[in-house]
């Protein structure tokens, strides 16, 4: 065992790339829930999303047109959806399911011919003086545009829902439907819109997978991903600063158990990548057992079906 | 314009009718699909829904494996499809169906080489020790801290699968194995195989106790005040709140009960057709289940047909990877759009489809 292999630096940056995927994810998804719909299909998304980058990007060569088409591919997923709760008003806990058990299995279906080719090198911010500053240069000044493209993000969301009317008017959808309809807010399309975003978002947290972080195409790579995601947005109890915070927390210790696991300690393997996901469910008990703060900030009508009586 | 007006109790015409429908749009999609892979859409259609059951040369082989696979899918579906009706997202059976396998392969291990008769009714039991534990952690989080149990339980399917890595190369390891991974193979071990009870039939212990639990859960369903209290829930929770249901009791019963039922169907998967723990052995049953339990309507009977139709489908998906050449992720792409037309036709059941101008109240 060599700790000393471990460098605090490099960790810091790695888990940065680490949390990126479900940091768009769970924004996406977060978006969606404030909108008041529960869309449990976040994996299915991801995974769609990081097939159809992954493709693009291998036919055309260029990782950007793969980012855009991935964010396609995830939004066209979820209008379905969409149209399924929306307008057939099916129940979102099952539609949800349905969707990822779809995703996985058409994602598996369109990348079949892609499996062990390695995606085209992507742009890196590297900029010669800035980036080679020690300790700022590496975790700040050194990512892939995705990662700032993910904190543009972060802040966007904030400020978007906090301060813009279109938020306002969306988080309106997602406290009280009805009010919001008899205010003459178009609850299905709001809440449509919503749901293409999430899907967008998704699709390009699943691309980062495939053409950044891994970067390769196996069937299944997301590996819950999705779903920790979904977890995310409950911890970060619907807020766009928490949720950043809760995906760099739990990217920090996916990078560190790779490490501890390279570093060769005597934890056995499995134990060691199982960790996220014990610690994901440790940190929603946390959240949870906490009653009256996990109901105040849940969006009132989250999951419920919207039927215009006229 | 087209409007959709609620009605006041679900259609039982429609409610029995939508499942064919979303079979048949299936079948529709699916022939696209195939002809866009370039497949002949008949004969696809053909190799996955009537070669298994009737081909001259396969059908022997194959309708056997009908039971074999039928079996585990309707024991978890049953269990899935009491928390469901009550409004108990249990998703993370294919978690539970894992440990019910470790715990059943287990305590069998333990006793090797016995040769009592009791070795397989104790691993039954320990599996569904094994499954039921392992759904009593999302239970309890939810019932003590309100812990969303959607997330719990599949985040525990991810860890069931470590485990499942674990022990196969270290704790249940066959010690004359010559260091491959993988438990001793229970083929070989009749005390502890789950063996077939007419030969050539596919009928093994599991799918006789699937046959059974589909009649229990009927019986419970329809005539005992526990099943009444699970629809009543589903139906509608404050009424069932003033009825004097209580909630807490009735998330550790139908958490427990999908967990045994899929810890169960684990022990019977690993005894028989599995043969033996290994890192391979999760199948994704318990997310397929899923996928039966509504086609099945949550109703026991609907639940063993669709059981048997979603096994037929998982055949015929190997039959026509042998003989077409169809990769076997169309298969699952076909299951996950079964269960998507008949979510979207489930509208025709809760409303009425008027067409034409809303009249002026």
């Amino acid at each position: 065992m060599d700790l000393s292999s471990i460098n605090p630096v490099f960790l810091i940056a790695s888990l940065m790339v680490a949390a990126t995927p479900i940091l768009l994810a769970a924004l996406g998804e977060m978006v969606v829930e404030k909108a008041g719909v529960l869309n449990l299909g976040v994996e299915g998304m991801m995974i769609t999303g990081a097939v159809c980058g992954f493709i693009v990007a291998v036919e055309s060569g260029s990782p950007t047109l793969g980012f855009i088409c991935a964010a396609l591919g995830g939004a066209l997923l979820s209008l379905l959806f969409g149209v399924l709760t929306q307008f057939l008003l099916s129940n979102q806990v099952a539609t949800g399911l349905g969707l990822t058990l779809f995703g996985l299995g058409l994602s598996a279906l369109m990348g079949q011919g892609y499996i062990g080719i390695k995606a085209p090198e992507v742009f890196r911010l590297d900029i010669p003086v800035i980036s080679d500053i020690p300790v700022l240069g590496p975790i700040l000044f050194s990512h892939d545009l995705m990662v700032y493209l993910s904190l543009a993000l972060v802040a966007g969301v904030w400020a978007g829902l906090k301060y813009t009317r279109a938020g306002m008017i969306l988080r309106a959808v997602g406290e009280n439907h009805d009010a919001a309809h008899a205010l003459g807010y178009k609850v299905v399309r709001i809440r449509l819109m919503a749901i293409a975003f999430g899907g967008a978002c998704a699709g390009l947290g699943g691309a980062y997978l495939s053409l950044i972080r891994v970067p390769q195409w196996t069937e299944g790579m997301t590996a819950g991903a999705g779903w920790i995601a979904l977890a995310l947005v409950v911890f970060a109890s619907w807020k766009a600063g928490r949720v950043l915070l809760g995906a760099y927390l739990f990217g920090g210790i996916t990078v560190l158990q790779l490490n501890l696991q390279a570093a060769g300690v005597a934890i056995p393997v499995e134990y060691l990548s199982m960790s996220p996901y014990l610690i994901t469910i440790i940190v929603l008990v946390i959240i949870s057992a906490d009653k009256s703060r996990a109901a105040l900030n849940a969006p009132a009508s989250l999951g419920r079906s919207f039927h215009a009586s006229n | 314009m087209i409007r959709l007006e609620k009605r006041p109790s679900p259609s039982r015409f429609w409610a029995a009718a939508t499942p064919v429908l979303a079979v048949i749009a299936t079948m529709i999609a699916g022939g696209i699909l195939f002809a866009a892979l370039g497949k002949n859409p008949f004969e696809a259609i053909r190799t996955i829904f009537w070669d298994p059951l009737f081909h001259e040369s396969f059908a022997a082989y194959s309708r056997p494996q009908l039971l074999v696979k039928a079996g585990p899918l309707i024991l978890i579906a049953i269990g899935l499809s009491m928390g469901f009706r009550a409004g108990i997202w249990n998703i993370g059976a294919e978690g539970q169906y894992i440990m019910g396998a470790i715990f059943g392969a287990g305590a069998g291990l333990a006793f090797y080489p016995s040769e009592s008769f009791l070795i397989f009714p104790l691993m039954v039991v320990a599996g569904a020790v094994g499954g039921w534990a392992w759904a009593m952690i999302p239970a309890v989080l939810k019932t003590k801290f309100g812990t969303n149990e959607i997330l719990v339980s599949l985040m525990l399917v991810y860890v069931a699968e470590n485990i499942l890595a674990s022990v196969s190369s270290g704790l249940l390891q066959n010690p004359d194995g010559m260091g491959f991974p993988g438990s001793r193979n229970f083929g070989q071990w009749p005390a502890a195989a789950n063996t077939e009870i007419f030969v050539n039939s596919g009928m093994h212990w599991g799918v006789v106790t699937a046959f059974i639990v589909v009649i229990f859960a009927y019986v419970m369903l329809t005539r005992h005040i526990l099943g009444f209290q699970i629809r009543l829930t589903g139906e509608s929770p404050r009424a069932a709140r003033f009825a004097g249901v209580n909630p807490t009791r009735l998330i550790l019963i139908c958490l427990g009960l999908s967990g045994a039922l899929a810890g169960m169907a684990g022990l019977f998967e690993v005894s028989g057709p599995a043969g033996q723990i290994s890192i391979d052995f999760g199948s994704g049953y318990g997310f397929t289940a899923i996928i039966v339990a509504f086609l099945g309507r949550l109703n026991p009977i609907g639940i063993l047909l669709a059981g048997l139709l979603m096994a037929l489908t998982y055949i015929g998906g190997e039959l026509a990877q042998l003989m077409l050449g169809l990769p076997s992720a169309a298969i699952q792409l076909f299951q996950g759009m079964l269960l998507f037309f008949l979510l979207a036709m489930d509208v025709l059941s809760n409303y009425r489809i008027r067409i034409g101008k809303t009249e002026v109240a």
